[in-house]
């Protein structure tokens, strides 16, 4: 890697770890009501949501009740989704009047956006309203991502209460992550985005003139229903519009990831300069990043918080350099035809297709590592075109479960119930009950955390398996080979993480992709929370045990040593085999081949 | 059970309204206000007709132009309506046959050019839209474009060098070169 491609990166992750700390106590305070004073005129307002709502914040839930109500919003979101796509062409704010989105796609994307995955099964500006982009999708940025983090909030609360029955409201925890959070930062980032020349308008698409006309070949349906190819010459290109910048921002934000565009944060209204690109993936890495401050606040001992986000750093910067590496280092087969792909101060070099100019290789890779590593699944270039081991780095860090940094809240509890397992094996070692935090980890509380680990795996592995097994699995990928395989593995690894970034080779949107992905992405979100938030209510009940001579201390090396080893050997364990068919066997391919 | 039901629909029809309408009014009125030009799509603007986006490439052939990442939107090169990469896996016989064409056609359209081919030129772009080329391949092409239209290659050359967009402060993203500001200025040299 060059020297600026070391500064570019040094610089984005000295900023984030600058932020984790101010914002990090800005949540904690913000969740504990305890509102810093700039913000306290927003205070009546909220005091009026909960009056319309019918919400008394003082009402405080067991874990039963919490994952209730946390389900109710989930379908609720679900419905709304899918209508709207359904009936879209009845709506008004449909300039380029499309019709009714099919039902499967409309299954899949309602699941895909209200578990925060995002996936996007269809291409956005040949599919959806404006209304179904801002009332159905903008909408589900801003809750799903705020039910993630009500979700890491009450886990850390079951880690930070003693003996107590309750781990907080559900209603008042959405409230105060939309109100105090999500929006004013994404207020302030979307006008930020439209500086740098994100579109944000409600105009129609604009027909410009071309300088050159264009001449293509246009496949036709002839008189008697025959396919014919005719070859056209055009000189206007028609420019999709829409408002792009208000979506962009919750999009990274929010860990989502659904573009307002099929290319996603690769089309230059999405994502126009260098500058962008940096505030993009840093608003992709922010919260993630400060929860893990949050977490340490809030269980009274920061020391807590910086150890999770030192194991999380650990694992970010060893798939950061592998997809580096490999990416700069290109593609043999296209040496091979003399072509130049040495990184020099006239060019990025390196493998560039899927990739575009202004980004190069360095903020490309980058991007792919901190989207995947979160779990928002915005792409600047596109996975599907990675060498094989560059494109192994996202699916790897998909598998180990979205626990380094991973999606608003999702990650972080789940890299607390990764830290629930390494002091079990801790445990299991030196034949001591376990103890995190003061808790005891129990029976109960271990097959909560057994549930969260192994339901993904379940998912992927088992999915893909079908796909393979059936001729409509088959019939998906785009490539031939392994990283056909590949595609498929990626898309269930994507769905049970709710990343929602693809090997976008693979033809889902048909009903059975769009069945079993959305399967796949609803199993992933659902069947994790309700296991954690019940370990949150298990562990609330506990009393608090003061740290004895035996008590492994949790913010030690030794402990992120062994909670990053816990990590990686779960996530070995489980992939390995299937990432050998897929991306480690076409790697050996191309060497092979050149 | 469904104590929580009622809490649900207000709450989501609330925030609905919230995010789903203030939210983005909102931004799209200080956009309006602040950026009027950017939130509109970066229109470049000739003779009052709309010629392009400064931010959305356009399909060059002619050797007389300077030619942008090839595109992968289907069917038409350049669709700003159907964004998109190529998703060709890096070991499909497709991709390496696609790269391989495209060689050929810049070396038909420059013959005696045994330079090596900077990457970015064979290979397509994320979004299909790419305005930009890196500064090497825009040199590349030097020799072509001042034949065709029979300019000197040193003051060509001056004028890629004049239309190279640095490192934004000098450090994010590449240098980059946009094909149809550069097109446009090639157009303005003649006159």
């Amino acid at each position: 890697m060059t020297p600026n491609g070391f500064l570019q990166i040094g610089i984005f992750i000295g900023l984030l770890v600058l932020l984790a700390k101010p914002v990090g106590s800005y949540m904690a305070r913000i969740y504990e009501g305890d509102l810093p004073i700039f913000v306290r005129w927003l205070a009546p307002v909220e005091r009026l949501l909960y009056r319309v709502c019918g919400i008394s914040p003082e009402d405080e839930m067991r874990w039963t009740r919490y994952a209730g109500a946390m389900t109710w919003f989930a379908l609720l979101s679900v419905i709304a989704v899918y209508a709207l796509q359904r009936l879209q062409g009845h709506l008004p704010l449909n300039p380029q009047h499309f019709g009714a989105v099919s039902p499967d796609s409309s299954f899949n994307t309602a699941i895909s956006f209200m578990t925060n995955t995002n996936w996007q099964g269809y291409a956005g500006e040949s599919t959806m309203s404006d209304l179904t982009q801002m009332l159905g999708l903008a909408v589900q940025n801003f809750l799903s991502a705020a039910a993630g983090m009500a979700v890491a909030i009450a886990l850390i609360r079951g880690f930070a209460r003693r003996t107590a029955e309750t781990i907080g409201n559900f209603w008042v925890d959405v409230t105060r992550s939309v109100l105090y959070i999500l929006l004013p930062m994404s207020l302030a980032l979307a006008v930020a985005l439209v500086g740098q020349g994100v579109i944000q308008t409600f105009s129609p698409y604009r027909a410009v003139a071309l300088t050159e006309p264009v001449t293509y070949d246009q496949p036709q349906v002839g008189a008697a229903g025959a396919p014919r190819i005719d070859r056209v010459t055009t000189d206007t290109q028609t420019i999709a519009m829409g408002p792009v910048a208000s979506q962009e921002a919750i999009k990274e934000l929010g860990t989502n990831g659904g573009g307002f565009f099929n290319a996603n944060s690769a089309h230059p209204f999405e994502n126009p300069t260098p500058l962008s690109n940096f505030l993009e993936m840093a608003a992709i890495l922010l919260i993630p990043v400060a929860l893990t401050y949050t977490f340490g606040k809030m269980v009274g001992d920061t020391r807590q918080g910086w150890a999770i986000l030192g194991a999380m750093a650990l694992l970010f910067a060893v798939g950061l350099a592998t997809a580096e590496h490999y990416e700069q280092v290109g593609n043999p087969a296209f040496t091979a035809l003399g072509v130049d792909q040495s990184a020099s101060s006239l060019q990025p070099g390196g493998n560039m297709e899927g990739k575009e100019a202004r980004f190069g290789i360095v903020d490309s890779a980058l991007w792919a590592t901190v989207t995947t590593a979160t779990s928002c699944g915005a792409v600047n270039s596109m996975h599907d075109s990675y060498t094989p081991l560059g494109g192994l780095v996202p699916m790897a860090l998909m598998q180990l479960g979205e626990v380094v940094f991973g999606g608003v809240g999702s990650g972080l509890f789940g890299m607390l119930i990764y830290a629930v397992i390494a002091v079990f094996i801790a445990g299991l070692m030196i034949g001591r009950t376990p103890e995190y935090l003061g808790k005891k980890i129990e029976a109960f509380d271990i097959k909560m955390a057994s549930l969260v680990i192994l339901i993904p795996p379940l998912l992927i592995l088992g999915l893909t398996a079908l796909a393979v097994l059936l001729r409509s699995g088959q019939a998906g990928p785009l490539n031939p080979g392994p990283h056909g395989f590949s595609e498929i593995l990626y898309a269930f690894s994507e769905g049970a993480a709710n990343n929602g970034s693809a090997f976008a080779g693979l033809s889902a949107n048909t009903p059975f992709y769009n069945l079993t992905i959305g399967l796949d992405m609803f199993f992933g979100r659902i069947w994790l929370m309700v296991p954690v938030l019940a370990l949150a209510g298990s562990l609330a009940a506990k009393k608090r045990v003061p740290p004895g001579v035996g008590t492994m201390a949790t913010h030690t090396p030794l402990f992120i040593g062994l909670l990053v080893g816990t990590v990686i050997l779960v996530g070995a364990l489980t992939f390995v085999p299937a990432d050998s068919l897929g991306p480690i066997v076409e790697q050996l391919n191309m060497i092979g081949a050149h | 059970m469904f104590k929580e039901l009622r809490p649900a629909i207000i709450s989501f029809v609330v925030f609905t309204l919230i995010t789903g309408i203030v939210y983005p009014a909102a931004v799209t009125g200080i956009a309006q206000v602040l950026f009027p030009k950017r939130a509109n799509g970066s229109l470049l603007v000739r003779a009052g007709k709309p010629i392009g986006s400064r931010l959305i490439g356009q399909a060059f052939s002619d050797p007389r132009y300077f030619w942008g990442r090839p595109s992968a939107t289907s069917p038409m090169p350049y669709d700003a309506t159907n964004s998109g990469g190529s998703n060709l896996g890096p070991t499909n016989p497709a991709l390496i046959g696609a790269v391989k064409a495209r060689i050929a056609a810049l070396r038909e359209a420059d013959p005696g050019n045994d330079a090596p081919i900077p990457v970015d030129l064979v290979t397509a772009s994320g979004s299909g839209l790419d305005p930009d080329i890196s500064p090497a391949a825009a040199l590349y092409q030097v020799p072509r474009v001042a034949r065709a239209r029979g300019l000197d290659p040193a003051s060509v050359a001056q004028l890629v060098r004049a239309q190279v967009t640095p490192r934004q402060f000098g450090l994010l993203g590449e240098p980059r070169v946009n094909v149809l500001e550069l097109n446009l200025a090639l157009d303005e040299l003649r006159k």
